[in-house]
């Protein structure tokens, strides 16, 4: 019956709904990230290395601002010989049993209006002495061929085509041979491999993109016979997922989504263990008086004096530790902090009420009544102020981050800030990098904010009024 | 009467320095880590040492145990100069005496803009930056607070009073974090809309203007950025915060009496509302203020302001202990500074306290 008025009352502020609202499916969140995606494998990917995200474009905001735009961006395209996609075919030729020729060709649609970022091929070959010659060739939409290279593969070798730079000379002084005209910008080799040759190539803002059917052929001479060739061409696009990509092509999607738990288990962990910590040592120094009360006045006034985030900070750069050290660390800085002094003030006024002189009187002893008598009383009226200053604490922990301290491992929403920052995200424009873990960060501690300004209100009914 | 405001003085004083000590103490053991940052150190200089000496064509001729023993000579005797041979306790308390009289001693890695390696110089280049950015912001934010506060508190109830106090959870987040916001709008994006915009971080665009004025204004456009990303941050429960404070008081009977008398509204809000309130407002803010200057540290490291903050982060980059803790115990000084320094205008100006004294 309490908790339905309580709720009522709470449900009166709207901003407090709110509030509830935006906690709950911050919640949701966490319980499905922990069961969806564990934290042990999380980190894995998250630590994994460029190495692993070979697959993804760098830098690439999510997909869906496609929505958003006339000018449809790229997605990345992976076709590869061992996934048995539609238009990639392998045919192995033997000749005379001593040697083979292996040809693979790639087609695929383009249908974008922007040029891919990057392009790569990969191989993967199982020869065993002497390496195949590959030459590799590009058909456009119209027709043309270009020969891009010919080169003899190791067994796991990697051939960056838009790195290339002997090709993209070629092709550059080859289109202002024919349109007798020079280049005044550095034409990236996406732009060269799939502009419309005309005027407007000569100009970065006007160049078009020839949309229709392009094919990549590859064609291997083995020396050997048995041979297979394994090939996969990635024609990196300009969105990728849901959240995007950062500078390591990871996506951003596992650190937003690990960010939830981590930052509310962080917030609330924190914000109510200093909390009950601080009203407990307000509560023995109230009661005991006399020498406890003034060590622990003293005790108090040190912590008052040092500065909390420098200390913080000192603390976290000489041992680089887990999340969960971090807590234990701020939770024994804090525990001492101005909140004891403002606890024992409480507790000398409830000291003196005749209920606690009744307990005292049928020889309740001190612990007994500290626990029982003197806390309840409090109790209800520090929850507001529980529930505050978990939005303080998340953004402890993501200013730690920021600062490049904090958990090493642990992919948060204030890591990405971090990284998004050190790397000049907002001088590039690449604002979906600072955006995402901006928003839910303020997502999560305005909402415990909305519902903590409400719940003072109920719980303090002298500020309703006011 | 007088002695007694003396003796109480003395009181505070004495244990406020004892507090300054415990606090300073304790920071020299952090900053040290029981002795780990030593162990650090010196193995970065034995590095030094060793390969300088091994790269040295000068020894080239020396044998292998030869080369060894010079180096460990040469070890031992950089370890003696910077006073690494005596155990940690007893050099923590040589820490806490020098720290104590200000005698905060050279950086072992970070060099102050005019080269020099003293770690008060380094910390008295920075200081001002510091103070100015974040006086000048806590400033507005305190006349800010005072007048809308006041302004509000006699029309609370009305909807720019709701307005106000619906903002207020906009505080949680904190000032830093409105500045990424804005250097994203003012400084990125206004570039590629208008082709001008204010500048992502730092105090000065090099090359740094020589004339004083153009200097002074180009340090202004600076700070416009950092204060107001403060100002979005705070205003609103600065505000919240004296408008409540402010009606508590207007609900006083003296202030009744004061209106029944038919007093002018201005008088009233001077004399019996701002007066009685004037102190706790003034504690709140001087504590406020030294806070910022230590507190802010992320927000300097967002705007690359060159101020104690990002010089603290600097410092503990690279385990420049002598830095970290100068700049906690000029912090710890300056809180008690101030703390006895608001005590003592209490004492003098306090009816209550010069009667009772305590």
């Amino acid at each position: 019956m309490l908790l339905k008025d309580f709720f009522k009352h709470l449900l009166i502020y709207k901003s407090a709904f709110a509030g509830l609202i935006i906690i709950l499916i911050l919640v949701g969140l966490s319980i499905y990230t922990i069961v969806a995606l564990p934290y042990e494998e999380a980190t894995k990917l998250w630590r994994a290395g460029e190495q692993y995200w070979l697959d993804n474009p760098r830098n690439s905001p999510p997909s869906w601002i496609n929505f958003f735009l006339s000018r449809k961006l790229p997605e990345t395209i992976v076709l590869s010989t061992d996934r048995n996609q539609p238009g990639v075919s392998k045919a192995i030729i033997s000749v005379e049993g001593k040697f083979s020729v292996i040809r693979v060709e790639i087609s695929f649609n383009y249908e974008y209006d922007d040029f891919p970022s990057e392009i790569n091929l990969f191989f993967k070959s199982n020869f065993t002495a002497s390496a195949p010659k590959v030459t590799v060739s590009w058909i456009k939409p119209n027709g043309e061929e270009i020969i891009l290279k010919i080169f003899l593969i190791s067994k796991d070798y990697s051939y960056y085509i838009s790195n290339d730079e002997n090709l993209v000379r070629d092709l550059i002084s080859a289109i202002s041979k024919k349109f007798n005209k020079t280049f005044e910008y550095g034409a990236p080799l996406p732009l060269l491999l799939f502009a419309q040759e005309d005027e407007s190539i000569f100009n970065p803002n006007t160049a078009k993109v020839t949309k229709g059917r392009y094919k990549l052929q590859i064609e291997a001479i083995c020396f050997e016979t048995g041979i297979d060739l394994f090939s996969k061409l990635v024609i990196y696009g300009k969105v990728h997922g849901w959240a995007g990509t950062d500078h390591l092509r990871r996506d951003l999607g596992i650190a937003l989504l690990w960010g939830a738990p981590i930052a509310l288990s962080f917030g609330v962990t924190a914000s109510a263990s200093t909390a009950l910590i601080q009203m407990f040592i307000g509560a023995i120094s109230a009661w005991f008086g006399g020498k406890m009360d003034t060590i622990i006045q003293r005790i108090t006034e040190v912590f008052m004096i040092l500065p909390f985030l420098p200390v913080l900070i000192m603390i976290s750069t000489f041992y680089k530790f887990s999340i969960m050290v971090l807590l234990v660390v701020v939770i024994a800085l804090t525990m001492f902090g101005s909140g004891v002094k403002n606890y024992r003030a409480m507790f000398l006024q409830i000291k003196e009420f005749p209920y606690v002189e009744a307990a005292k009187a049928y020889g309740a002893d001190s612990l007994r009544i500290v626990l029982y008598y003197l806390i309840p009383k409090v109790l209800p009226t520090i929850i507001p102020s529980i529930v505050l200053s978990v939005a303080d604490f998340v953004f402890l922990e993501a200013a730690l981050a920021i600062l490049g301290l904090g958990d090493p491992l642990a992919p948060t929403w204030g890591k990405i800030i971090d990284d998004a920052f050190t790397n000049g995200a907002l001088y590039k424009g690449l604002y979906y990098w600072v955006l995402e873990p901006s928003i839910m960060l303020a997502a999560a501690s305005l909402s415990f904010a909305m519902l903590g300004f409400a719940l003072d209100k109920i719980f303090n009914p002298k500020l309703k009024e006011i | 009467m007088i002695p007694k405001i003396i003796g109480y003085l003395f009181k505070r004083a004495f244990m406020l320095l004892i507090t300054v000590v415990a606090a300073i103490y304790i920071t020299i053991l952090v900053a040290n880590m029981g002795g780990y940052v030593d162990e650090i150190i010196k193995s970065e200089i034995y590095l030094l040492v060793s390969q300088s000496i091994r790269q040295n064509p000068a020894y080239r001729m020396l044998n292998e145990t030869q080369i060894m023993r010079l180096i460990n000579e040469i070890y031992t005797l950089e370890i003696e100069k910077i006073g690494f041979d005596k155990p940690f306790v007893y050099r923590s308390f040589i820490y806490l005496k020098d720290a104590i009289s200000l005698n905060l001693g050279r950086a072992l890695f970070l060099y102050s803009d005019s080269g020099s390696k003293s770690v008060r110089i380094i910390i008295l280049e920075r200081l001002p930056n510091t103070v100015l950015l974040f006086t000048t912001t806590q400033l507005i934010l305190f006349f800010i607070g005072l007048f809308f506060g006041l302004f509000l508190s006699r029309r609370y109830g009305s909807l720019p009073d709701k307005i106000s106090v619906l903002l207020s959870p906009l505080s949680s987040l904190p000032g830093w974090f409105y500045g990424i916001f804005l250097i994203l709008i003012f400084a990125s994006l206004f570039r590629s809309w208008f082709g001008v915009g204010l500048p992502y971080g730092g105090m000065v665009d090099p090359p740094p203007p020589t004339d004083k004025l153009l200097y002074a204004l180009e340090v202004l456009k600076h700070m416009i950025l950092p204060i107001s990303s403060w100002l979005v941050a705070y205003s609103f429960i600065n505000i919240y915060v004296r408008r409540t404070f402010f009606l508590m008081f207007s609900s006083e009977d003296y202030v009744e009496l004061a209106k029944a008398k038919g007093l002018p509204e201005s008088l009233i809000q001077r004399r019996y509302i701002l007066r009685p309130t004037l102190p706790p407002i003034i504690t709140d803010f001087s504590l406020t203020l030294i806070g910022s200057w230590m507190g802010a540290i992320i927000t300097e490291r967002v705007f690359n302001w060159p101020g104690i903050g990002s010089l603290f982060y600097a410092a503990s980059m690279i385990f420049d202990t002598p830095v970290l803790v100068g700049l906690v115990v000029i912090y710890a000084y300056l809180l008690a500074v101030t703390v006895f320094t608001l005590e003592l205008v209490y004492a003098i100006l306090d009816p209550r306290i010069r009667a009772g004294g305590a």
